[in-house]
């Protein structure tokens, strides 16, 4: 049961889901003839279709027929069976689940910015072309950065968008170098990017303190490194001290230093990635910036970038033209468009938004209070868990499960699973790869003190269950809408629509 | 709580961070305001655009269609429950998602006619790429041969993203009523793309494109749109082996672009190589049915160096709300859509080419080019100014426009729509 020591807005252990029924499919409530279509009538005739008979389709695609009523308790009992930010405190590490504010939905409905055609001409879009703009600002300033494309809609295509960046520039100087530096704690999408770019990723192995030392990045950087991928803080939560020696090291070659922003979140207002010496930074508009994730997407991952690349930028720059309205631009140099049209524009506005509502001073003091909770949650836990790296963190912090796992059994996996029968989200586990049995915890600035009490009270409670009764862990969780699913099967025999279920 | 950590004050927290980078001065933004405050900000942006319906009738696709949005897609689409939650990695509390993105896979699955679809890709141009980074994966060639009535802003896209695997991009180009000619063409290549209908609106013949690709020992990419799919056979059922497309037609807003929906729908035989999310059925531990992401082996997390994409966020929000749309038109409302577009399109075409236009596009379902005889450009900034979006023009033919008409446009606002431009020829 919930520990019941304080009383949190962030813990959602009261939460009905509950439901032990499994909900049908869409598919399986249809009834021939049903439908909760209605259109309007527009006195349009009716066409003849001749034309075009050799390539119909001999049957109607098979969409459910349901009626509205129906649809509408279908969707809102699976919300209900979904755990959300909204619900309660989501401490999920590397993912920043902060609260996203209700201002930015009333944002984005507004008609004139969700019901604006891309195709329009630069005379009817100058309200959106201004938001472009002073969000590129934005971004620039808290970067350290001199011009940004807003087009990657999410952060692993800021990255492939900023590796491109980084060829272009190889290629302009009738440079070709191969390699692209990687320490071992990085995300998965910095080395699939790096492949897909057209260059080999070389890991950079971190030192006994969880950073990349000088020393060893030194037997790695030679002419052919065209650059290093870093995120600062790291993955450990854990800031590079030694940033301006490890990136003086890769410029000594005319690498460039890319910046992944997935930790941003730590240090907005405080230090500038462009002051520590990275050339290309990408920012995830969907952590950092309270744009909400919508169950795995919609993001934004914008590309700022120092003044020496500023030429090749993607497309569809917002600027100033000569007769003072705002145009789009095309940088002659561009290595050309990343997104069908001019990224995921609605989510850029609402980021902008979340950055007015806050202003500077409020950005600086939302990166030191998400710092603040993540070392006094830690410190909370710290007697209870294993912390491999206990040096101040940034906004997120590594705990280990190792210990508890050799004398008791209990995985990371198990404490992850039980946390969300006290009633909140599960960390992230078994990243970064460097931890053993790791338990990836990132409170964010907008859990409460009281919430991350009871979040702490919760984690103390589990590791002192899982001394004498590891099953009860292993079992977890009971009380879910469904308990632990059989993985194996998913994907021994996948079943991936609702034909492949019958059929 | 700073008390708690032995420490004086929030700057303590980043004393090891080295004094020489720490930002000296302060963010050189305005201070912070309240939400009201911003709205009215926000409210000021938004009346500096047009937008569909309130100042603009659109008769502009290339991509971005102005459809009706049913009231349930946008009420249900934006509960907090999908809105704010994170991919679904814990299955236990993602059912929601889980199961909805199940029934979307379903969907796509059944409009492209493949065997599977994914849980979704950021938008039309983005799943074209995936697509032929499949193809040259599964075949290890870089050579893909493009129909040149592929979106240019897709093509685009391919090539920029294409650049960092030496893709070679051959562009086959299109003839006089807009359809691709595939001229003999020779040698092994990874793929073959194809639009269906094209951007130009012409419905090409998939089964000559099928031959091709058999030649060349390449798959066969189809990007369609997906409204056309209700009444057209499906590109699965005419041999495709991937099928693409734009799902913002079916319940998502204009939004200036973006975010909009990459549909993906693949067959069985690529199954291991499909990018990004797929959600599968299975049991839980007391043998209920459940739904989880599965066959994550495939997948950037895992992989690292060695996958063959890269995409980790998707745009599962904007599947969930296509899937809900979806479900309220249903199987009859959503023929009667796509057989309104086809009308409405049509009957702009047949009173254009009653003012002596030529349409070109042919044969056509909801989209199509027609022929001025004066600069396009003007006659789009002339009708803007009296409250229509005059399609899009076309790169390289000034005197060309591509228009489309939806089950939006009422009978008056076509004829009004074709008198205007009567007046301008």
């Amino acid at each position: 049961m919930p520990v019941k020591g304080v009383f949190a807005g962030g813990r959602a252990s009261s939460a009905p889901l509950v439901g032990q029924a499994s909900e049908p499919t869409i598919f399986e409530l249809s009834v021939p003839g049903r439908s909760a279509y209605s259109g309007r009538n527009t006195e349009v005739p009716e066409w003849p279709i001749d034309a075009i008979e050799a390539h119909l389709r001999p049957e109607a695609v098979e969409l459910p027929e349901v009626s509205e009523r129906d649809l509408v308790a279908h969707f809102t009992r699976l919300a209900s069976r979904n755990y959300s930010v909204d619900l309660g405190a989501y401490p999920l590490g590397s993912c920043t689940m902060k609260y996203n504010p209700r201002f930015a939905d009333q944002v984005a409905a507004m008609d004139g910015i969700s019901g604006v055609h891309p195709g329009t001409p630069e005379n009817g879009i100058q309200g959106w072309l201004e938001i472009f703009s002073v969000l590129e600002s934005y971004i620039c300033a808290i970067t350290g950065m001199a011009a940004a494309t807003l087009q990657p809609p999410a952060g692993a295509a800021g990255e492939l968008t900023g590796l491109l960046l980084m060829r272009a520039y190889h290629r302009s100087k009738g440079r070709n170098p191969q390699k692209v530096l990687i320490p071992d704690s990085a995300h998965g999408t910095n080395p699939a990017s790096v492949t897909l770019a057209g260059y080999n990723a070389v890991t950079v192995p971190s030192g006994p303190d969880g950073l990349v030392s000088v020393d060893g990045l030194r037997q790695l950087v030679d002419e052919d490194v065209a650059g290093i991928m870093l995120t600062n803080p790291n993955t450990l939560g854990l800031f590079e001290t030694e940033i301006v020696e490890i990136l003086e090291l890769v410029h000594s070659v005319d690498g460039l230093a890319y910046y992944d922003g997935a930790n941003l979140n730590a240090i907005v207002g405080i230090v500038r990635p462009g002051d520590m010496g990275f050339d290309i930074v990408h920012s995830n508009l969907h952590k950092t910036f309270a744009t909400p994730h919508g169950g795995g997407g919609p993001g934004a991952g914008p590309v700022a970038v120092a003044e020496k690349l500023a030429r090749f930028l993607p497309g569809s720059l917002a600027r100033v033209a000569a007769d003072g309205s705002l145009g789009w631009f095309v940088p002659e140099e561009s290595i050309g468009r990343v997104h069908g049209f001019y990224g995921n524009a609605v989510v850029l506005a609402r980021a902008l938004s979340f950055m007015q509502y806050l202003g500077g001073d409020g950005l600086k003091r939302m990166s030191e209070l998400a710092v603040l909770n993540a070392n006094w949650l830690k410190s909370r836990i710290e007697d209870s868990y294993f912390i491999p790296y206990g040096q101040v963190c940034m906004h997120e912090f590594v705990a280990s499960a190792a210990n508890i796992k050799k004398q008791w059994g209990v995985r990371a996996l198990d404490i992850a699973k039980s946390l969300m029968e006290e009633g909140f989200h599960a960390p992230t586990v078994y990243f970064p790869l460097v931890v053993e049995e790791a338990l990836m915890i990132e409170p964010t600035e907008t859990e409460s003190p009281q919430t991350l009490a009871a979040l702490a009270e919760s984690l103390i409670h589990l590791a002192e269950l899982a001394e004498g009764n590891p099953e009860v862990l292993a079992a977890a969780p009971a009380r879910t809408p469904v308990r632990r699913l059989d993985e194996a099967r998913a994907a021994r025999k996948p079943i991936l629509t609702e034909d492949q279920r019958t059929g | 709580m700073l008390g708690d950590l032995g420490m004086a004050s929030l700057d303590d927290l980043f004393a090891h961070v080295p004094p020489g980078i720490k930002l000296q001065q302060p963010l050189p933004f305005d201070p912070g305001k309240s939400e009201f405050d911003v709205l009215e900000w926000f409210s000021g942006m938004a009346k500096r655009n047009l937008a569909a319906r309130r100042d603009l009738v659109i008769f502009a696709g290339g991509g971005a269609y102005d459809h009706d949005i049913s009231a349930a897609a946008r009420s249900l689409g934006s509960q907090g429950a999908f809105v704010t939650a994170y991919t679904p990695y814990q299955p236990e509390v993602s059912q929601g998602v889980l199961e909805a993105v199940f029934e979307y896979q379903t969907m796509v699955a059944r409009i492209f006619g493949t065997d599977v679809a994914n849980a979704s890709l950021y938008d039309g141009a983005a799943a074209l790429v995936e697509a032929v980074n499949l193809a040259v994966g599964v075949t290890g060639r870089n050579r893909v041969l493009v129909s040149g009535g592929i979106n240019p802003a897709y093509l685009e896209t391919l090539a920029t993203f294409g650049a960092g695997r030496s893709l070679t991009l051959e562009i086959a180009v299109t003839n006089n009523r807009e359809a691709t000619e595939w001229e003999a063409a020779a040698g092994a290549a990874a793929a073959v793309v194809v639009g269906y209908p094209n951007y130009f609106g012409t419905i090409e013949d998939l089964s000559q494109a099928r031959a091709v690709a058999d030649s060349l020992g390449a798959l066969l990419v189809v990007v369609a749109d997906p409204i056309a799919l209700a009444m057209l056979e499906a590109p699965g059922s005419l041999g495709a082996d991937i099928v693409v497309g734009e799902g913002q037609a079916l319940g998502i807003p204009l939004s200036f672009g973006g975010p909009y929906l990459g549909l993906f729908g693949a067959s069985s035989r690529y199954l291991r190589h499909i990018p990004g999310r797929l959600v599968g059925e299975t049991v839980d531990a007391d043998g209920r049915v459940a739904f989880v992401t599965t066959l994550r082996t495939r997948e950037q997390d895992i992989r690292r160096e060695k996958a063959t994409s890269n995409v980790c966020t998707n745009q599962t929000l904007m599947a969930i709300q296509a899937a809900i749309h979806l479900s309220w038109l249903g199987k009859s409302g959503f023929r009667e859509v796509s057989r309104k577009c086809y009308n409405s399109a049509h009957y702009l075409a047949s009173l254009l080419e009653s003012l002596g236009l030529t349409v070109t596009s042919a044969p056509f379902f909801r989209e199509f080019v027609v022929e001025l005889p004066v600069p396009a450009q003007k006659v789009r900034d002339r009708l803007l100014g009296q409250g229509f979006l005059a399609g899009l023009g076309l790169k390289g033919r000034p005197n060309h426009l591509l228009l489309t008409a939806t089950e939006v446009h009422t009978r008056e606002e076509i004829d009004s729509f074709s008198d205007l431009i009567a007046k301008e020829i």
